[in-house]
């Protein structure tokens, strides 16, 4: 294979129409995707500030913000908000023209979105370090940042939608199913989360339920459904081979939204019993979304799932999908009530949301983000070998830091409910499972150290390309203009 | 084929439907949810709103992210039916015998030693009408008993809470932090079982001075180091060895120190309710101090 060779690993050299539908979504999806690979460094530099701590108590001790309770929440919201919805709203933006052959309206505004919601993150942040985190998990960030965030999607959302409706190629895909119903679902869920949590709190437990709704409907339906349609666009184009089964897919579409958005009470819950009962019984249904996405994605690929030959992007892709039905597993097995005991409460639960997250999330849009950027920007990546080598740090980052907190948790869950074991030894014998851990968060912050570096090197080739000659150019066109003056 | 609508319509039933299911209908059924009267002293209101130093400490609680390692609800795996005889009264003989002749799975040998001290746990894990049983056959004879209903499970046993936590114990809180991961142990009970100030501001201010080898981070930004002037302050930490501030100078909390003492006393979910009962003798005795500040 050849590692600098781009034109077949990437979206460009397609003809002149698509080109033309890439391009005019250059800038919004420049500021989504940029101030994505920003707020991914810095999430993994907060998420490692945050594992320090357990094995150095007093590390930055005097200094309120840099306490674990702040810099932990910053760390999960710069990865959710900062990089995760915006790259799938770019993400979506761009399957949307490409699918419905129509070019982005209003790529001005949309790109104004995306400024706002960089800064709602920014704001959010700064206000979760200064002590103003509303408490809610997923939910950390203040008010004001959220009032920013949500008139941000609303901007970017309706153009989304708007260039949807101008659709030249009328049918719809399942992967465009799929983008509809996340991009409508997510203004209901912060606006209800934040309505009822923030502006107008409703009391007592019923603040957790709703906390634990918006929860699972952001990282199983909306991640999810996002997630699932740049896989299954991606693969088709990769291979350049239709979708084995589009039922299937719908199937999948229908039993994350039937399904997968009552998940997300825990079974040991201090609420009436028929919650958990009902949400673990939804999550449990969930199985059946695995299988036929399983099913779907090895059918459609057959013998070439392996292939060393695979693209770094399709590489990105192969591993979300393996880390979807991992981690959508995981949940399964983490609502079962008799086995929820030793996981709930424990690291398990933390391995496998970042493994939904991170592992199949953010991997498939960075697989998608490295696909695309080349044909919307209309330069290659100038070289395709940081690329590979971002797949292969995060890979091992993500095993690293998952499979340990997985064994760990078990053990923590075990020893949690013997309560022989004193508290202290329960905590310390997690520790060494935190440390590799620690180390698996190192590798992922190079790994966005590379993506950040890829993106800038781009920007480089960019300005030699264009800015310079063009500066020539209109140097070169301004003397006559003078010689005339 | 343009379905643009349909779709739309379809997955927006689809998803309202976890909207209904998951945050109206807990709203409806729990959001009116008010203080009431518990079942063992129907003159004594619970829960009680926090006094303001305490929903101060709250805030910090919730400033700082508490939340990410320590949880606020107790699980109960189950419960478990006893039976006590509270009084033997003048025969034990006779008390002795109605029991065996009841066939409540007493053996000659249980049945001789009655006449100890009372009162007695003679029948432990049994069933409600088996225990009832017992407590008729035991008054026929002219003694006493009464049946026992305690709530057993691992957080139980660790000494975490006498009962489960169930909604009713977090109508006050605002926001409601229940807590996701036990990195550090539960505090639904905090200001019962650890009810000492002072130790909560030495164990904020160094956990490991309390705790040995606690992985808990150190809050000293909750406190000021200050030179002694005149008279040290009755406030001031007492810390001892290592842990020690150099010579002349001490430990004062500040107020955000104080009031995140006051919120982790005023932590106490012990009333016995309706859906979450528990007998008298489970209230008065002590639950086993397993997470005890260590020496």
């Amino acid at each position: 294979m050849n590692a600098t060779s781009c034109t077949t690993t990437s979206a460009a050299g397609s003809d002149p129409i698509t080109r033309e539908i890439d391009a005019s979504g250059r800038v919004p999806l420049f500021f989504l995707f940029f101030g994505g690979a920003i707020w991914l460094v810095v999430s993994s530099i907060f998420g490692l500030l945050a594992s320090i701590k357990f094995h150095s108590p007093t590390f930055l001790a005097d200094c309120a913000s840099m306490t674990y309770g702040r810099v932990y929440p910053v760390a999960t919201n710069a990865l959710l908000y900062g990089f995760a919805v915006p790259a799938g709203l770019g993400v979506a933006l761009w399957i949307i023209a490409r699918l419905g052959q129509t070019r982005v309206l209003q790529p001005g505004i949309i790109a104004f979105g995306a400024m706002i919601w960089n800064l709602g993150v920014l704001v959010g942040i700064l206000g979760i370090l200064k002590g103003e985190s509303t408490g809610f998990e997923n939910l950390e960030m203040p008010k004001y940042a959220a009032i920013l965030l949500f008139i941000s999607y609303s901007l970017i959302g309706i153009w989304t939608l708007l260039t949807l409706q101008s659709r030249r190629e009328k049918s719809l895909q399942a992967p465009q199913w799929f983008l509809i119903a996340a991009l409508f679902w997510f203004p209901w869920i912060f606006s209800t989360a934040q309505l009822l949590l923030s502006v107008h709190p409703v009391r007592g437990v019923t603040q957790s339920v709703i906390n634990w709704w918006f929860s699972a409907n952001l990282k199983l339906v909306w991640l999810g459904l996002v997630g699932l349609a740049t896989s299954f666009y991606l693969m088709t184009r990769l291979m350049n081979r239709a979708l084995y089964s589009q039922y299937l897919a719908l199937f999948a579409f229908w039993t994350i939204i039937l399904f997968a958005s009552w998940s997300g009470i825990p079974a040991t819950a201090p609420l009436p019993a028929w919650l958990p009962a009902l949400s673990g019984i939804a999550t449990v249904i969930t199985l059946v979304t695995v299988l036929s996405v399983a099913v779907n994605v090895f059918r459609t690929c057959g013998k070439g799932c392996g292939q060393s030959e695979n693209p770094a992007p399709g590489k990105f892709i192969a591993f979300g999908v393996m880390a979807f039905l991992i981690s959508w597993f995981l949940n399964v097995v983490n609502s079962l009530p008799e086995l929820t005991r030793f996981t709930h409460f424990t690291w398990f639960t933390v391995a496998q949301s970042h493994l939904n997250v991170y592992g199949f999330f953010s991997m498939t849009m960075l697989g998608a983000i490295y696909y695309l950027i080349p044909s919307v920007i209309g330069v290659e990546w100038p070289c395709w070998k940081p690329v590979k080598a971002h797949y292969w740090v995060a890979v091992f980052g993500i095993l690293l830091f998952a499979i340990p907190l997985v064994i760990g948790g078990v053990i923590q869950g075990i020893s949690l409910n013997n309560p022989r074991v004193p508290f202290a030894d329960l905590t310390k014998s997690t520790l060494n499972f935190l440390r590799v851990s620690s180390t698996g968060e190192l590798f992922i912050l190079i790994g966005h150290l590379l993506f950040l570096g890829n993106f800038i090197a781009l920007g480089l080739k960019l300005a030699r390309l264009y800015l310079i000659p063009a500066g020539l150019g209109a140097i070169a066109e301004m003397k006559p203009a003078e010689v005339k003056s | 084929m343009n379905y643009g609508a349909l779709i739309f319509l379809a997955a927006f039933l689809g998803l309202s439907a976890s909207w209904f299911g998951l945050v109206l209908t807990p709203q409806i059924q729990l959001g009116r949810e008010t203080q009431a009267t518990n079942t063992v002293n129907t003159a004594e209101l619970y829960p009680i709103a926090r006094p303001g130093l305490a929903s101060e400490g709250a805030e910090i609680y919730r400033a700082n992210g508490c939340v990410y390692c320590h949880s606020q609800q107790v699980d109960q795996s189950g419960t478990q039916v006893n039976f006590v005889l509270a009084e033997v009264g003048t025969n034990p003989v006779a008390v002795a015998e109605a029991l065996l002749k009841a066939k409540v799975g007493i053996t000659n040998a249980n049945a001789l030693g009655l006449s100890g001290g009372v009162p007695k746990t003679i029948l432990r894990g049994t069933s409600i009408a088996t225990a009832k049983k017992a407590a008729k056959a035991v008054r026929d004879a002219g003694a006493d008993g009464r049946v026992e209903i305690l709530s057993v499970g691992p957080d139980i046993a660790r000494g975490w809470g006498a009962r489960r936590s169930v909604a009713q114990d977090f109508i006050y809180d605002n926001p409601v932090m229940l807590g996701s991961q036990r990195v550090g142990p539960d505090l639904a009970n905090v200001g019962s079982r650890l009810p000492d100030p002072n130790w909560h501001l030495r164990h904020l201010y160094l956990p490991r001075t309390e705790v040995n080898g606690s992985a808990m981070p150190s809050y000293k930004f909750l406190f000021q180091q200050r030179k002694i002037q005149g008279q040290p302050s009755s406030e001031a930490l007492r810390l001892n060895g290592e842990f020690a501030p150099p010579a002349g100078y001490e430990i004062v909390p500040r107020p955000e120190a104080k009031a995140l003492v006051a919120y982790l006393l005023s932590l106490k979910a012990g009333a016995p309710l309706f859906e979450a009962p528990l007998s008298l003798a489970a209230v008065v005795a002590p639950a086993p101090a397993t997470n005890s500040p260590a020496k």
